[in-house]
């Protein structure tokens, strides 16, 4: 059984007039695997990571995606990130007010809890925040301020894979994690992002460009326009893209 | 249109003119004063929404139920009542049904700088020290404040010599410890020397079944290069009505800090005047209000800067749930001779409760002109954005809206200098999310 299936995924924006955005994409996820969504902007990418954190401003019309073989479209937010989906986001916001030890802390807690799990000891907890932050070269100070606040675009995706590394999701969705990020950056991210890979995880790496792709590596391309996915292949494919460019598959759809 | 029409006076006003009789003829200054206000409340009764500073707490409609002025409370009543920041390291003076309790009060061993005595005591000595009563006059007639110089007996009156800095806060225990409901009045007199630095905290709970009425007032009276904090926990009972009136009269080069939390009684206004009239000097004013179910809290300032170089600083929060009201009055008067007065005001709402209501109205009256002032108000919702963002990392909506309300009310409680008093709020506050259905 694959660890995610989107069967045929339809979804608007909420509301009377709400735009459809997925026109039936299906995709399978193994456990282990690395895939690599691509596309131009506006062919519904980022609605995709949205929709499978549960955010709220969408509507699915169509279409079934389950994780593990359960229903994730009947789950609330909070449950499918204890059930270990991880949406890494493109902006991630500042919390002012909430310290991001405080934050972390809360958000390990309440998933192990959902799972009947024990809540962390405070000890363990420090020990391990500061293994995984000194990896990803997020120093104390970063710790103790509010969550991203005043963090420059790099630190705030560093900060999102500290999340994922302290987290230990099942599904990590990287939405445009490139985004922002120098060069440098860009290699200490998908280092910490590389070193997450194992067999029991799957990873959706949603991006624009080719370059992201050299350092994290997928098993899978798949390349999507107008809501669904128009083609597949190995990794080569975001070779062929990123010389071409998206435009005959925008033409196709028409 | 400031037609005066009034001619019938509510069962309210009429049984407080009942108890405004007792106002006793002949004797000092303050029996004169007590007397002049009595009168005051005579001619203009209970405010309403046409008086501009009472616009969105109209008492005369709120104060339906008249109650009569509390008795003496049981001592051991009293004390079972007084649960607000016990825990904090402080000198605990207990008023109860508005008179000091001796029994429960830390009235001996004072520090040194320290002298401490009750209201009714300096009354009955004639102790000069009184004679800082009513230095602050509002330049219009305030009703909670008039009734309260009428028909106050007792409180506590410290005096911080100069140069003395009393490091242990002195805390004032306000409860109700009545059977059936009644009015209750208390008058406090603080009098911090130049140079001196003092902490000092209030308290206010009683039963949640009564529609007891509370009405304190406190004068403060800072002297050159003073430092003064005040904190405040109003934690009425749920049927209560709460009048309080806090006055500042600030010296030069000091500073004076407050913070009013409330959280309790059915009806809350609390009002605060400050008369800034020593150069160089530095008020902030600070407060978080969490209103739930039908309750209605309103703050109101009156900062009043007469003299140049003084800075002002006021931030207020309030969380609205449910249908509560919260109103913030917020006045900033810059005399022609305060140039170089620095003043900033801020309101911030978070509103939980569909059928909640905010209303702000900061007012500037500037006649200097060479100043900075200014003033902003917000109100709004949780940001979804947030919430999502918390939720997407496994945290329950309700405990994910816990933490953002924390956040936003920690912002203003945070600005309170002493340890102890500060992580009490933050407690009070945490405890009142953990009770929100």
């Amino acid at each position: 059984m694959a660890l995610l299936d989107i069967d045929n995924l339809h979804a608007k924006i909420d509301g009377e007039h709400g735009k459809e955005i997925l026109k039936g994409l299906s995709l399978k996820v193994n456990p282990g695997e690395v895939h690599a969504i691509m596309g131009p902007n506006g062919s519904g990418k980022s609605t995709l990571s949205y929709i499978l954190a549960g955010k709220e401003d969408y509507e699915v019309t169509d279409g079934t995606v389950t994780l593990d073989g359960e229903d994730l479209l009947e789950m609330e937010i909070d449950e499918r990130a204890a059930k270990g989906v991880f949406l890494a986001f493109q902006y991630p916001v500042e919390v002012p007010g909430v310290a991001t030890m405080t934050f972390l802390r809360a958000s390990l807690n309440a998933q192990r809890k959902k799972r009947g799990e024990a809540e962390v000891s405070t000890p363990d907890f420090l020990r391990l925040v500061k293994d995984k932050a000194a990896h990803l070269g997020i120093n104390q100070d970063m710790l103790r301020r509010g969550v991203n606040v005043g963090f420059s675009g790099g630190e705030k995706k560093r900060a999102e894979i500290l999340q994922m590394a302290i987290l230990e999701p099942k599904l990590c969705v990287l939405d445009e994690t490139d985004s922002g990020l120098d060069i440098d950056a860009l290699k200490v991210v998908s280092e910490g992002v590389n070193a997450l890979r194992s067999p029991d995880r799957a990873m959706i790496v949603i991006t624009h460009y080719q370059r992201l792709l050299n350092h994290i590596v997928p098993d899978f391309v798949h390349v999507m326009n107008k809501g669904r996915i128009v083609r597949s292949g190995g990794k080569e494919l975001a070779l062929e893209l990123e010389a071409n460019g998206y435009a005959e598959y925008q033409q196709d759809a028409a | 249109m400031n037609a005066d029409i009034r001619p019938i006076r509510t069962q309210a006003e009429q049984a407080i003119l009942a108890s405004l009789a007792t106002v006793p003829e002949g004797g000092d200054r303050l029996a004169d004063l007590r007397r002049a206000a009595a009168r005051s409340f005579e001619e203009n009764g209970l405010p309403h929404r046409r008086v501009e500073e009472w616009k969105y707490t109209d008492l005369r409609s709120l104060m339906r139920e008249a109650v009569p002025v509390a008795g003496a409370a049981a001592v051991a009543e009293a004390d079972a009542r007084a649960c607000l920041l016990r825990g904090v390291e402080a000198r605990r003076i207990v008023i109860a049904n508005g008179a000091v309790v001796p029994e429960l009060s830390d009235l001996a061993d004072l520090e040194e700088g320290l002298s401490l005595t009750t209201f009714a005591a300096a009354m009955a000595a004639g102790d000069e020290v009184l004679s800082r009563i009513g230095g602050i006059v509002p330049s219009r007639y305030d009703a909670s404040l008039a009734l309260n110089t009428a028909l106050a007996r007792d409180g506590v009156v410290i005096t911080v010599t100069p140069g003395a800095a009393i490091a242990r806060p002195v805390h004032v225990a306000h409860v109700f410890a009545g059977g059936t409901a009644a009015a209750m009045y208390d008058r406090s007199l603080v009098v911090v020397g130049a140079g001196a630095s003092f902490t000092y905290a209030e308290s206010f709970e009683g039963a949640d079944g009564l529609a007891y009425q509370a009405n304190s007032a406190t004068e403060f009276v800072v002297g050159d290069g003073a430092h003064l904090d005040v904190v405040r926990l109003q934690e009425e009972g749920a049927s209560a009505f709460h009048l309080s009136t806090l006055l500042f009269d600030v010296g030069r080069d000091s500073k004076v800090h407050a913070f009013t939390f409330g959280l309790g009684a059915a009806v809350a206004r609390t009002t605060l005047y400050a008369t800034l009239s020593g150069e160089d000097s530095h008020v902030g004013f600070n407060g978080a209000t969490l209103l739930k179910g039908r309750q209605h809290a309103d703050s109101t300032l009156f900062l009043d800067h007469q003299v140049p170089g003084c800075e002002s600083r006021e931030l207020f929060k309030t969380v609205l749930d449910d249908s509560a009201r919260g109103v913030f009055q917020g006045k900033i008067v810059v005399r022609q001779a305060a140039q170089k007065t620095d003043g900033r005001m801020m309101s911030r709402a978070l509103v939980l409760g569909d059928e909640a209501e905010m209303d702000n109205k900061p007012e500037l009256e500037i006649f200097a002109d060479d100043v900075q002032c200014g003033h902003g108000a917000t109100c709004g919702a949780i940001d979804d954005d947030l919430l999502f963002y918390l939720r997407a990392r496994g945290i329950p909506k309700k405990e994910a809206q816990s933490l953002l309300v924390q956040a936003f009310v920690g912002e203003a409680v945070e600005t309170v200098e002493h340890d102890g008093l500060r992580e009490a709020l933050v407690e009070r506050a945490e405890a009142w999310l953990a009770a929100r259905a």
